[in-house]
């Protein structure tokens, strides 16, 4: 037992590190702390350190072309420094393709007097890091239970013991991810394209029944001992509003699809990882001496509040 | 069918005391918790679950009859879906501002499980007039139970009512926080049990 659970441990670490090194360390030169795309065209180069005026504001010194045809240099419009002097915010005459690579050369960079050399660095969406973000936004920083206040009533019925918390967890995060898709589907190559925004919650609230249904009569056929042990939390999935606003928060904002599948997943998560800790405690209060007049209901409310004082220290935290 | 036996007026004040949504019943706590942070977000969204409430429970309980027993959960879900999506348009072109600051909330109206308990438990088996008054009733217990909620974080948060300033200071700051919704709903749930303990007491005492 012992040893699967390090063989676990090493797993996660091992793809913690690999993520970090993938998203992380996107840097080629020891005075450039970080290159990225910002609106439609611009890019911002983040320095470690203050660097001269009169030089930054040369355009100059800045070459910018994509990595695939090197002989087209892009036009800039204009350079602009900011407060702290340590970012540099380029404007250029067109839009930028961020899907391509950008290389961009900065010539003989002076900070304080002193020259830091050339630099050639490579600009790229970092995508993946992105997408991460997203799932991690969903799951964490803005969790649906303590920050967003939705799934309450489910919330609230399912987290009294660890096991069930963790079936509700599980079949939510499954269905979710089903409903979500299909909604995104259908708002974006049917509802956008005639018009027929006015009918999302007539018809995300179809689909929502519509895929627990179908994880309904699906579990039962493929693994009924899966069924067995998370059939009961199925009806209870249609009861909670967590399941519809995901789609809604879809139509909202435009996420293409994988951003869509992960906002998704981070929900699910989420709530799985809320029912888990709300459990652990409820589980314990069992035993504890609450005062008569807030047994049961009016204690969970004030534990869960004292979550959701601790999951306010994520907000406003913003990873890659 | 079991119609029920109760007059217009008890099924009005059930809903609103006795069998209040959010305190007694513990449904529909999303909102409660969510935008509870004014009296006046309180009125609003209690007046759009009211209408709501109040048109399905009667479209509902017009059509029972032709309802096969088999889909009665997804008609339900369908109708009242239909109505909120009357509110949501109607608020979203007369009141744009209080409409942005409730956000999703009033979409979500439709998975408020106050309002299919309602639907299966009672419009589904009485007739048009008492389905009416029941709706009333619990539309009215909600809309009581979101400006008490709201009353108390607005007063104790921000020092005013309905916009109007009462202490000329911020008392208690924490009450505005959002995580603070969920304290308040706990402490108002034990007062709620509290009362009820008090007046068993009583009730011992005289028998």
């Amino acid at each position: 037992m012992v040893k699967v659970q390090r063989q676990h441990v090493l797993v996660g670490w091992v793809l913690l590190v690999g993520l970090f090194l993938l998203t992380g360390c996107d840097s080629e030169h020891r005075f450039v702390k970080r290159t990225s795309f910002k609106g439609t065209n611009q890019i911002v180069i983040t320095f470690a350190g203050p660097v001269d005026e009169p030089w930054a504001k040369k355009m100059d010194h800045y070459a910018v072309y994509e990595k695939q045809d090197p002989d087209i240099v892009l036009g800039l419009a204009g350079v602009a420094l900011s407060q702290d002097k340590t970012t540099v915010t380029l404007t250029f005459q067109e839009t930028l393709n961020q899907e391509q690579p950008h290389v961009l050369s900065v010539k003989e960079i002076q900070s304080q007097g002193k020259s830091q050399g050339t630099a050639l660095l490579t600009v790229k969406k970092v995508y993946l890091g992105y997408l991460l973000s997203v799932l991690l936004g969903a799951m964490i920083i803005k969790n649906f239970v303590f920050t967003k206040y939705l799934g309450l009533c489910v919330f609230f019925g399912t987290s009294q013991k660890k096991s069930t918390a963790v079936g509700m967890g599980v079949t939510f995060t499954l269905v979710m991810v089903a409903s979500a898709m299909m909604s995104w589907f259908m708002y974006q190559f049917v509802l956008k394209p005639f018009r027929l925004d006015f009918l999302q919650i007539v018809v995300f609230i179809g689909l929502v029944s519509l895929s627990v249904q179908a994880v309904d009569t699906i579990l039962r056929k493929v693994n009924p001992a899966l069924f067995k042990a998370f059939g009961v939390y199925l009806v209870l999935v249609i009861a909670n509003c967590i399941i519809l606003a995901v789609p809604l928060i879809l139509a909202n904002s435009e996420y293409n699809a994988f951003e869509s599948l992960m906002l998704a997943v981070g929900a699910g998560g989420g709530f799985l990882i809320a029912l888990f800790l709300m459990s652990s405690v409820r589980e314990r209060l069992e035993v504890a001496n609450v005062p008569p007049t807030y047994r049961g209901l009016p204690i969970a409310f004030i534990t869960a509040g004292l979550f959701a004082l601790a999951f306010m220290g994520f907000s406003g935290m913003s990873l890659f | 069918m079991a119609h029920t036996k109760k007059s217009n007026s008890q099924l009005f004040f059930d809903g609103l005391l006795t069998e209040n949504p959010i305190f007694r019943l513990a449904l529909s706590m999303c909102p409660a918790v969510g935008i509870s942070t004014s009296v006046m977000n309180g009125i609003l969204l209690g007046v759009a679950v009211l209408f709501v409430q109040v048109f399905s429970s009667c479209t509902i309980s017009a059509i029972k009859n032709y309802i096969h027993p088999r889909i009665r959960i997804p008609t339900y879900t369908l109708t009242i879906a239909t109505w909120v999506t009357v509110i949501d348009l109607v608020l979203a072109a007369y009141l744009p501002a209080a409409y942005k600051e409730m956000g999703i909330f009033v979409k979500l109206i439709v998975a408020f499980a106050i309002i299919t308990m309602r639907l299966e438990m009672f419009a589904a088996k009485n007739p048009l007039i008492p389905s009416f008054w029941d709706a009333i009733g619990m539309g009215f217990g909600f809309l009581f139970g979101m400006v008490t909620l709201g009353a108390i974080r607005e007063i104790l948060g921000s020092g005013t009512f309905l916009g109007f300033d009462l202490v000329g200071e911020k008392p208690l700051l924490f009450f505005i926080l959002p995580a603070a919704g969920f304290f308040v709903v706990g402490f108002m749930m034990a007062i709620f049990n509290y009362m009820d303990l008090v007046f068993k007491r009583m009730k011992e005492k005289k028998g």
